[in-house]
């Protein structure tokens, strides 16, 4: 077997200032085991054309500027072994910049909306700090380890732009400004956590647009794993009485509710309950489709009427509620 | 004669409410196969990401619970949802590698009279037919080949994300180019449909706090799945079903275009292919008729 592979390589080209509509060019070369998608992109403009655009700088995984899409997948080029990715992608790459609707040239994107949520939620540590102080101000080991992985975020933005309710809703802080958010949060010597809090709370811009995709998860070449960030964010919100009560929070609190009467969700209760019985007129044309298919009954949503099924043992669920439950909306 | 194919089933809410079909197609799957199958009738929701919005500790509690009753028949617990199976098999991982998290919610199911161990797997319904069961063995028992058909498989997040997760419990598929049920439709003999969607997310889980955002999200994939000439749509998650088949009126106005596609759960199109009854495959439960497979 040979020491290097034929690979073929699609690269998004297109230049902001003279290029009416992207295009795709296509490059060939022989990739050996140990080159990294970054000596690609070197490759690429070094021995075929000298126009091709990246960032690239720190080329260890620290500066975060050469991140890019490969073949979908968010890709820190500098980190990614190339052979790994023909191995997934059946040996046809294809190189995208990480957002294609903020391209200025090829693989470099204009980042301002991710700068501009990164620096709304205050990343940084916000407290009254003597001119002269005496003492450093300390961390236990348990304070820093509760920060200790959303700190090694390098604002890469493979999560912000891998993330689609983003992509659809231009006011969401989206994942990377929620790990910032929650890092200096989780900080003790931190005085901003409630700002920070309820600015993350509020509809629209804050958690609860997120849509549960895992992608930002999927996407991170740190493993920070900002959806369980983002979670976290959820649980403080009600721990410090931020959780206003809204249609996002009573869904949530309302899965407490129903479990405790049924063990299992009830479907027609969740949306009365989280919508309230004036917020329902949005959702009857669906209900009443719905009904004609057999999928809810005509009088599931009336309090007198209990159709949801039980689970066995009904009182052992009842009673781990009472005794686990911390949080209250 | 005994099955070799055993497992408890984890219906979740959904099958038990307003998806009936996918639990009936799904136990007439396993009786055409010869797979054994024991309801999980104590089961509780898992809480589907919401309850752990409000209270994680809560939601891994409940979730252990569910897993405590495959335990104790000695089962892997299947899951015909992929919600559910994030959310259990999540918690199952969080109590597996954190000591400290397993024995403070032992100190609760003790209150109860149970113990969570952490011996039974979790498992999507679609990788036991094909990881264990096994496509080739699914093949021999087509009797009405799905061969008229371009069917689009869409694969619902919780199934392939995160990755970590699903390579050491779940399918292990790449996340960027999901194969099962591509796999399972052509072992069906249908005609899987190609289209960048595919592996998106289907916006249910903002369906009420979002509702614009919910409504492109589904919308985009159905029209990447409309262009690419899909007769009908293939999903393992029922509330990826519940979004694309009951809202297709509200998407439609939302993105501009007309949306009509047929949405199948993955046992309905498998009970399709094998000749199971209309009744067990239950497409008149359906917003948007198939009517037309099963003439």
């Amino acid at each position: 077997m040979s020491d290097t592979r034929k690979v073929t390589i699609k690269a998004f080209r297109f230049n902001a200032e003279t290029d009416y509509l992207p295009y795709y060019k296509q490059y060939e070369m022989e990739v050996g085991k140990d080159e990294l998608i970054l000596d690609l992109l070197n490759r690429i403009k070094w021995e075929h054309d000298g126009s091709f655009s990246y960032r690239r700088s720190c080329r260890h995984g620290i500066c975060g500027a050469c991140a890019i899409k490969v073949n979908g997948k968010a890709t820190l080029a500098c980190k990614q072994n190339a052979i790994e990715l023909l191995d997934l992608f059946n040996n046809e790459l294809v190189f995208e910049p990480s957002s294609k609707k903020r391209v200025i040239k090829d693989m470099i994107i204009d980042k301002k909306d991710f700068w501009d949520k990164h620096a709304a939620v205050k990343p940084f540590v916000v407290a009254d700090v003597e001119p002269h102080p005496e003492h450093e101000s300390k961390q236990s080991i348990e304070e820093f380890n509760k920060f200790l992985d959303s700190d090694l975020c390098i604002q890469c933005g493979a999560c912000h732009y891998s993330c689609p309710a983003l992509e659809v809703n231009a006011d969401y802080f989206g994942p990377a400004a929620f790990v910032a958010a929650y890092r200096f949060t989780v900080d003790t010597r931190d005085n901003a956590g409630k700002e920070r809090l309820e600015m993350t709370a509020e509809p629209g811009q804050g958690v609860w647009d997120c849509v549960k995709c895992y992608e930002c998860a999927e996407a991170c070449p740190k493993e920070i794993n900002p959806i369980e960030k983002i979670t976290k964010l959820h649980n403080m919100q009600f721990e410090q009485g931020v959780a206003v009560s809204n249609v996002a929070t009573r869904h949530a609190e309302g899965f407490v509710r129903s479990i405790r009467k049924h063990g299992f969700l009830d479907e027609a209760d969740i949306v009365v309950y989280s919508e309230g019985y004036l917020g329902m007129y949005k959702h009857m044309k669906t209900a009443v489709k719905m009904m004609k298919a057999g999928k809810i009954h005509w009088n599931d949503a009336l309090p007198w009427v209990d159709n949801v099924p039980k689970s066995k043992n009904l009182d052992e669920i009842q009673k781990l509620i009472e005794i686990s439950m911390t949080n209250k909306l | 004669m005994m099955s070799k194919f055993k497992y408890a089933l984890f219906t979740g809410c959904t099958a038990k409410q307003s998806t009936p079909e996918l639990l009936s197609s799904t136990l007439a799957v396993a009786k055409k196969l010869g797979i054994e199958i024991t309801i999980l009738e104590e089961a509780s929701c898992c809480g589907a990401s919401h309850l752990q919005d409000f209270d994680e500790f809560l939601a891994h509690v409940l979730n252990a619970r569910n897993i405590c009753y495959a335990e104790k028949l000695g089962l892997t617990m299947i899951t015909i949802c992929n919600t559910c199976q994030l959310n259990s098999a999540m918690t199952k991982h969080a109590l597996d590698t954190d000591p400290d998290l397993k024995a403070r919610v032992n100190e609760k199911l003790a209150e109860v009279g149970l113990e969570y161990k952490g011996t039974s797997e979790i498992k999507h319904f679609l990788y036991t037919l094909i990881d264990e069961y096994g496509l080739e063995n699914i093949k021999d028992k087509v009797e009405v080949p799905l061969s008229h058909l371009n069917i689009a498989p869409f694969y619902g997040c919780h199934n392939i994300r995160p990755s970590e997760l699903h390579h050491t419990s779940n399918g292990g598929e790449n996340p960027y180019n999901p194969t099962s049920l591509d796999q399972l439709i052509n072992a069906l003999e249908g005609h899987p449909v190609d289209y960048d969607h595919k592996n998106k997310c289907c916006g249910f889980h903002v369906e009420l706090q979002a509702n614009h955002t919910s409504e492109v999200l589904a919308g985009n994939a159905m029209v990447d799945a409309i262009d690419n000439n899909a007769d009908i749509m293939v999903t393992p998650c029922p509330l990826c079903h519940l979004k694309m088949d009951t809202y297709q009126d509200d998407i439609g106005k939302v993105i501009g275009r007309d949306v009509e596609l047929p949405v199948l759960h993955m046992p309905q199109m498998v009970a399709l292919a094998l000749g199971c009854t209309p009744k067990e495959i239950g497409l008149n439960f359906h917003v948007q008729k198939a009517t037309h497979l099963t003439a």
